[in-house]
This record gives C-alpha cells, structure tokens and sequence, in this order.
C-alpha cells in the first residue's frame, strides 16, 4: 500500500458521496418540475426517517437488502451474474415456511433447522445455473432470469397445493401452516432497553428483527471467506483473472459451480427474517423484489461487507422516510429516482474513482521505487 | 492524404532539408520517471536509420512522439526542414509520416485489398472505387518490390506478407518516411532477409526509414546510420561500418553484457519429464499436437524452437493440464501425471512461467503479495488449512523481492505499478522459491530489459545446476541455443528435429522451423 491510508479512504467515499449528491440535484430537479418544494420534502424524510420507529424499520428493511446483496456479491467477485437471487430466496422461504410448520423441536434447534433447509433449498437452486454454465455453456445471466420465473411458477404452485394451510372461514389468504413459537426468531427489544433506548413509549409496537445478528455474522463470514482463506483467493484470482487463475490450479468448473451454490445459499436467507420475525409463515403476498435491489445495493457497496451494509441501510432509509411523502402531497416514487440515480451515477463514479486511484498508485510507486533505487545507487 | 508521392522531399540530398527528421531536446516525463530526456535524433533522407536500446529505454516513447501519438514536454520536431506540432497521428501521416507497429493491426476477415484502403478508402457518392484502390496497389506493390495478390485473405497469409500488408498500408497513405517498431521480432531468419530486400527497395525509391530495434546484428547489416539511446538520453550516433555488435551492445547498456550461454553441462541421466506419443485434436478435428514424445532428464534444459502457433502453446498446456491430450501418456518422475488436474502437478513441482505474463501470470489489480502466492496457494508458506497466512506470505514475498531484485516500493503495491521486467522477475522468482523439480518456461525473458533478462537467465541457471529439468520454449533464438542442452523445433504439431544447440545456427534453425528443412533430416 503506497498510498497513505486517509488517502486511499477518501478516494474510496469519494464515489458514492459523489453518486448521492448527484442524486439529489436529479431529484430537485424532478421535484421542481412537478412543482414540489425539494427542500420541503427533503426536510420532511429526514425528520421522518431519523424517529426511532423509522430507524428500526429502516434496521429491519436493510436486512434482506443486505443478505441479498452477500448473495449477489459472492458470484461478482468471480464476474458470476447471478440474476437469480429472487427465485432463490422465494423457494427457500416457501419451503422453510412448510418445513418449519411441519416440525416441533425445541427452539434454538427448530430456528436452526429452518435457516438450514432455506439455505439447502436456495443452494440447490442456486447450484443449477451453475452446472448448465460448466456442461452445457449456458450463461448465468439467461439461465438465473429464467429460474426465476420457474422458481416463482413453483413457489406458487407449492403454497396453492402442498403446502396449502385449510383456512378458516371468511379467511381468504392462500398461505403455509403457521410456524409454532418455537421456530420464531426472538426480536432485540431488551436489547435496546438494556441500552437505555425506550422501544415501548418512544416507538411502540416497533419490534428490532433479531435477524441482525445472523446478517452481520454473514457479513463477517463473507470478509474472511473471501479475503481470508484460500478458496477466496481462488474466487477472486478467477475474478481479476481467469487465465491466470487457471494456469495457478484453480479448476473453474468447479469454481463456478461452488459459487453458485453458496451464492443461492446465502441467497436463500434473505426471507427469513420476515418469516421467522414477522409472518411465520409463507403467504401470497410474501415481500418480493430483494433479488433486484439486492444486485444494486452489492454495486453500490462495491462488494465489500462494510460499504454493502452501509448501501443496504441507505436503500432503507430512503424506502422507509419516503412513506411521509405522500402525507404531503408529494409523490413518493421521487425516491425510486433517487435510488436509480444513485445506482447509474455511481457506476460512473467509482470508474473515475478507479483510474484517479491507479494514477496515483502508480505515481507513488514510481517515486518511491526511484527513490529507493537512488538510495541504493548511493549506498553503492 | 491521398496521393501517392513517390519521390523524397523537395529538398533532395542537399540543402537545408537534407534531413528527413530532425529531433532536437524532446523530453518527455512521466509520473516518477523521465523517459525521454533531451534526445536529439537527425534522420537523412532516404536513409534506414536505426534506433537501438534496451526495452524501457524510451524508443517506443520518442516514436510515438514523432508519430502524434504523445506530445513531448519540450524540444523540437523538424520534418523535411518544417517545425511540426502533431496533435495527434493524423497530423503525423498529413506530414508524411506513416509507422508500421510490432503488433499487426489487421483485419483477419478482410482481404490484402480492403486492410489497406480500411480507413482511408477513396469514394465517389459514399460508394467505394474498389477498381482504383486495386490499381494504386498494385502500382505501389511494383514499385517498391512488394507485390501481394490484392484479393487473398489476410488470415491465409504468413506473418512476413502480413507485415508486408502493413508497410503497404501505410505507403499507400502516402508516407515518405516509415517508422518500423521492432519489425523482425515476429519473422523468422528467412522473412527477415526478405524484409531487409524490401526496405533496400523502398530506400531506393528514396523512402526514408526509421527502424527500431534491439537486435544488433541485423541494426549492423541494414542500417546506415544508427543511434543509441539508453535510459531516455541518446547515447552516440554511429556509422555502422565503424562498429561492431559488442561496441554497439555496451553502448546500449552502459556496462558489461550478460550472455545466455550456459557453460558446463549439468544434464543427469535422471528422467524428470517424460512425453510418450502425446497428440491433441482440437474441437474440430484438427490435430494440433502429434504424437509429441520427448525426455527432460534433471539439470537439463530442452529448448523447443518453432514459429509461433506451431503447437507449443498447446505443448505448454498439456503438461500443466490446462488442455487434456487425446492420446498418449505425460510422466513426471516416472509416474502418469496424465489424469491430474492443474494443481495436484503444481503441487508435484511443477513451476510454470506463462508465456503472456498479463493474461496467465498476474492478477496486476491485487497486491504483490498476492501475486507471489498464485499457484502456490495451497502450500506453504501462503496457506494453512484453508486459511491465507498472511504474515507468512508476505514475508515469503518479502524474501522473493529482495532475493530476485524485484524494485518494489513494498509487496503491498498493485502489480501494474511494477515495470514489466519487475513484474517478470517477481513471476521467476515465485517459481523458483517453491523449489520446483521441472520448471516450464514459456518465453521467460520476452519484453524485459537486459538487466532483468540476465536475472532470469542466472535464476534458471542456478536452479540447473541444483537439479532442476527446465522445458524452455522462446522465440528468442540467441536464448534457446544459449541456454538448451538439447534443442528441439516444433512445426505443425510435430517435433521434427533434434539439434545441439553448441552447433545448430540461427539460419539452421529457422530453416526447420520454416518447414524448409523436414523430419529426420536433423542428426
């Protein structure tokens, strides 16, 4: 590392902080135009979004964010598009939700079993696009955007026969059985009362989704997996470098297979908080869409742990201080805009970023290299 | 541009013009190092002057200088007597100069034809005048003796007539003077005297021709006029009948020269690698590698020579287990080493140095560290279990660094800040520390400079000497004949000769690598 490390800090926040500025001038813009004060509804999201019932929320929304972006993130690191982390997760959770009805164990064990089978289905799943690429060539991207339409076709047809609970009278959800106690994940609350944070007069019926935990021990699993142990570094040789990585052993059929299947295995989580939180069981109108956002909240984060977690809270945020919008009179797809916004400039951003960072590496190795060269020559 | 101008400058061989070009205190600087440093450069017209110094030591830099492609920081370029200022190669070629560079720029899918009037095509209406385009080639392939059927694909031509093409190309943008980089490094003996008929030509045509070069001997028989330039400052203009290939090569490194020659043979009876019947078809039937049998004993170093694209790639792959083989058997110290993948040979010892460091070689984006563990990761001291030993990598790469004289600001720098001959010598240098029992070295000194060239020849050495079976596979001839104790050349897939390299010439060889010279009629 020749650069200083403030340096290199800030030339790492300098791509999103640009993107987030960049994205509010956009939606001022878009706010003007349509004749709405930007400041009036920046003010208002803020206030909104900063109350304790929306930091929560905004916590609890950023954990399928944050897991499915793992997901996505795990496959970018070997340049492995997998598209397919909302079919898998939807599968996972509608077999979760069965298999966890279907069973009495005691608490810890009947949580673990659920996360289990959620991570076997969503792996499984997750393993087919990478076989078909290996055998038969088929591109990721086609084959994970096609799986889930097949994921989402048979997640439907499992809750409407199968795993179908008989309703009560009048009751017209179609869902699962319901997960008995033991299977639910405890929320943090005495957590934050133990903090001195006054969930219950402050934020009533606000619950912290216990989920947390299991998202930040992923994330520092995905860190040491990826940077820490060998299969990492052969994760992201094939990354930075499949030919290089081939000729140093790395067998990459295997590699694309094993990534795969621990991209739908991460994948297959990101429902199970709101399952085994809120729902407790598969209904069908269960949350849909972590798979897309997932991918820009990875691009956002640049794939690190930290800068994803940091993107899927901001992602929340914005979705959550949104909902005081349309109190106003202000249309709240203003923050899809944002969101879109701030995807597209950051691509644009962190390229500018890369080339100023590798100008200077390249500037500080050079100097010093001549500098310890002239050293030597005089020591000589 | 569109007309032909066949005759020099208006100023002839006298006058204040008689120079063709005229550089004078170019500087160029970039970030942490001066490439050009007030070079001065007087080309006659009509005369091949040569441009000679080792890689890095600003050629390539004051060529895209005259050619538009960089602005110099400071000095002068006079052409024909004019003060010029290129924005950019366009305005280079508007001034008559036109440069033929080392990589061809073809394309594969056009014919002879359509490659030269490609971006320069004369139209009437949006329509291309095809008719006229063939009769001004034609008519310029006759006058500098360079006639090329206008029609053949370019993929169905040799790489000397593809280089022709090139030359043409840029002729037929009405260049007066032609910039040559490095025009023999991809021709074989035989093509290179065909290119020095042609140049002969065109300089009698009064083409004037700047040709860069570092390989002295042939600088010496075609060039009339030659300067130096080491480390970006010009060194001395010489005549070349007043010189000799070593005064020349001091010149151009400042010190004493290293050579390739390997002295006292090391070559036990011990078999480390052994090829039985090896053949590789490719998806399409085509057999690119025929049934290929050759022993590597322990200290012994076996050269393949051959013209690129002749199946060594293919060899290389094989044995690494890149490429699975059809038919036959690959024995690494007496066991069948056929069905295992890459890393188990790796981890059998098997040291590799890829041909093309950028594409198999380096991740150039990551840490050195991190490079000097890539195909090594599994053993120590980079890994433990499946955990990275950081600590101990980079002390590993530590060692490396300092051992092989990799210039590093730390092993924690991305990989593209080395210089290519760092970058080379760090690649070497992880080979080497692993100890390995064969090492395959696919052109291990290409694009390095002579000071980087001569570490890894003495790394190789060494390591020879200690025991190690090397398969040398280079198209720098001088390197496999100085270096091989047994010198194989590979034509169509097939090793069809066996020479010594203490007897073989440079012009023998080429003639088996050409297909001159067939099977069996080596000794």
């Amino acid at each position: 590392m020749t650069l200083s490390w403030p340096k290199r800090f800030g030339l790492l926040l300098l791509g999103p902080v640009l993107a987030i500025a960049f994205s509010v001038a956009i939606s001022s813009i878009a706010l003007s135009a349509s004749g709405n004060s930007p400041t009036l509804a920046f003010t208002q999201m803020y206030h909104f979004g900063t109350r304790l019932d929306s930091v929560i929320s905004m916590l609890n929304r950023s954990i399928p964010l944050y897991i499915s972006a793992l997901a996505v993130a795990i496959g970018f690191k070997m340049n492995l598009f997998n598209i397919g982390v909302e079919g898998q997760y939807r599968l996972a959770a509608v077999v979760a939700a069965a298999a966890g009805a279907a069973v009495d164990l005691p608490a810890p064990i009947h949580v673990l079993f659920i996360v289990l089978v959620a991570v076997f289905v969503g792996g499984c799943w997750g393993a087919i696009p990478g076989v078909l690429k290996v055998t038969r060539g088929v591109h990721e991207v086609i084959s994970t955007i096609m799986l889930n339409t097949i994921a989402t076709g048979i997640a439907a047809y499992l809750l409407a026969t199968h795993f179908r609970a008989k309703n009560a009278p009048g009751d017209l959800v179609i869902k699962t059985k319901d997960i008995p106690k033991s299977g639910w994940f405890p929320n943090l609350n005495k957590i934050l009362d133990k903090l001195g944070i006054d969930v219950v007069t402050r934020a009533p019926g606000s619950e912290l989704a216990g989920f947390l935990f299991v998202a930040l021990l992923l994330g520092a699993g995905f860190y040491l997996l990826v940077w820490r142990t060998r299969f990492g570094f052969d994760l992201r040789a094939s990354g930075v470098n499949p030919g290089a990585a081939r000729a140093s052993g790395v067998d990459p059929k295997r590699m694309v297979v094993q990534t795969m299947t621990i991209s739908g295995g991460i994948a297959g989580l990101v429902g199970i908080s709101q399952l085994l939180g809120v729902f407790h069981r598969y209904t069908i109108d269960f949350p849909t869409g972590y798979g897309f956002t997932g991918i820009g909240v990875a691009l956002l984060g640049r794939n690190h742990p930290v800068g994803m977690a940091l993107g899927a809270m901001l992602f929340a945020f914005m979705d959550r201080s949104a909902q005081i919008l349309d109190l106003n009179g202000i249309p709240k797809e203003i923050v899809v805009i944002m969101q879109g916004v701030i995807l597209l400039s950051v691509v644009i951003a962190y390229e500018v970023v890369h080339r100023l960072t590798e100008i200077a590496e390249l500037r500080a190795a050079a100097a010093q290299t001549a500098a310890a060269h002239a050293g030597a020559q005089v020591a000589a | 541009m569109t007309e032909i101008t066949t005759t020099a400058g208006p100023g002839g061989t006298s006058g204040p013009s008689s120079y063709a070009v005229e550089l004078h205190g170019i500087t160029k600087r970039f970030p942490g190092v001066v490439a050009n440093d007030r070079i001065e450069l007087e080309v006659r017209t009509g005369e091949i002057h040569a441009i000679v110094g080792e890689n890095g030591a600003g050629k390539s830099t004051l060529m895209k200088i005259l050619y538009g492609m960089q602005p110099p920081d400071e000095g002068v370029i006079r052409v024909e007597g004019r003060d010029m200022r290129f924005k950019s190669p366009k305005d280079a070629i508007a001034a008559g100069i036109g440069m033929v560079h080392q990589h061809f720029m073809l394309a594969d899918n056009l014919t002879v034809l359509e490659n030269v009037i490609l971006g320069s095509e004369p139209t009437r209406g949006g329509v291309i005048k095809f008719d006229e385009a063939r009769r001004r080639i034609e008519e310029l392939g006759r006058l500098y003796g360079m006639e090329l059927d206008p029609d053949e694909l370019v993929e169905d031509l040799g790489v000397g007539e593809r280089q022709r093409v090139e030359i043409l190309k840029v002729l037929y943008r009405g260049a007066r003077i032609l910039i040559l980089d490095e025009p023999t490094a991809v021709l074989v003996p035989q093509e290179v005297t065909e290119l020095f008929t042609s140049l002969a030509d065109l300089k009698a045509e009064g083409v004037t021709i700047i040709f860069i070069s570092h390989k002295l001997d042939e600088v010496l028989s075609v060039a009339d006029s030659i300067t130096v330039i080491r480390a970006g400052r010009t060194v001395a203009q010489v005549d070349p009948k007043e010189t000799t290939a070593r005064k020349l090569a001091e010149l151009m490194v400042g010190s004493e020269l290293p050579t390739p020659e390997t002295r006292e043979s090391t070559v036990t009876d011990i078999v480390e690698l052994e090829l039985v019947d090896v053949s590789i078809d490719a998806p399409d039937g085509r057999r690119i590698l025929d049934d290929v049998s050759l022993v590597v004993h322990r200290g012994e170093v076996v050269g393949i020579a051959g013209v690129e694209g002749n199946g060594q790639s293919e060899l290389v792959d094989a044995i690494m287990g890149i490429e699975a083989v059809t038919t036959g058997e690959i024995r690494l110290g007496g066991e069948d080493i056929s069905g295992l993948s890459t890393r188990e040979r790796r981890e059998k010892g098997v040291g590799y140095i890829p041909e093309d460091r950028h594409r198999a070689g380096l991740l150039l984006t990551e840490p050195i560290w991190e490079n000097a563990m890539l195909g090594h990761q599994t053993s120590k001291p980079f890994s433990r279990g499946p955990w990275v030993d950081r600590g101990a990598a980079h002390d590993a790469t530590q060692r490396i660094v300092e051992e092989f004289d990799v210039r590093t600001p730390g092993v924690d720098v991305p990989a593209y800040a080395l210089s290519g001959g760092n970058q080379q010598k760090l690649i070497v240098g992880r080979e080497m520390s692993a100890s390995p029992s064969l090492l395959i070295a696919s052109h291990p000194t290409r694009g390095i400079d002579v000071g980087a060239q001569a570490a890894v020849w003495d790394a190789m050495r060494d390591a020879r000497k200690a025991g190690l079976a090397v398969l040398l596979l280079s198209a720098d001839l001088e390197e496999l004949i100085g270096l091989s104790d047994t010198l194989w050349v590979i034509f169509r897939g097939r090793l069809v000769a066996k020479l010594d390299p203490a007897t073989v010439t440079p012009e023998e060889l080429g003639s088996y690598m050409t297909g001159a010279r067939g099977e069996g009629s080596g000794q």
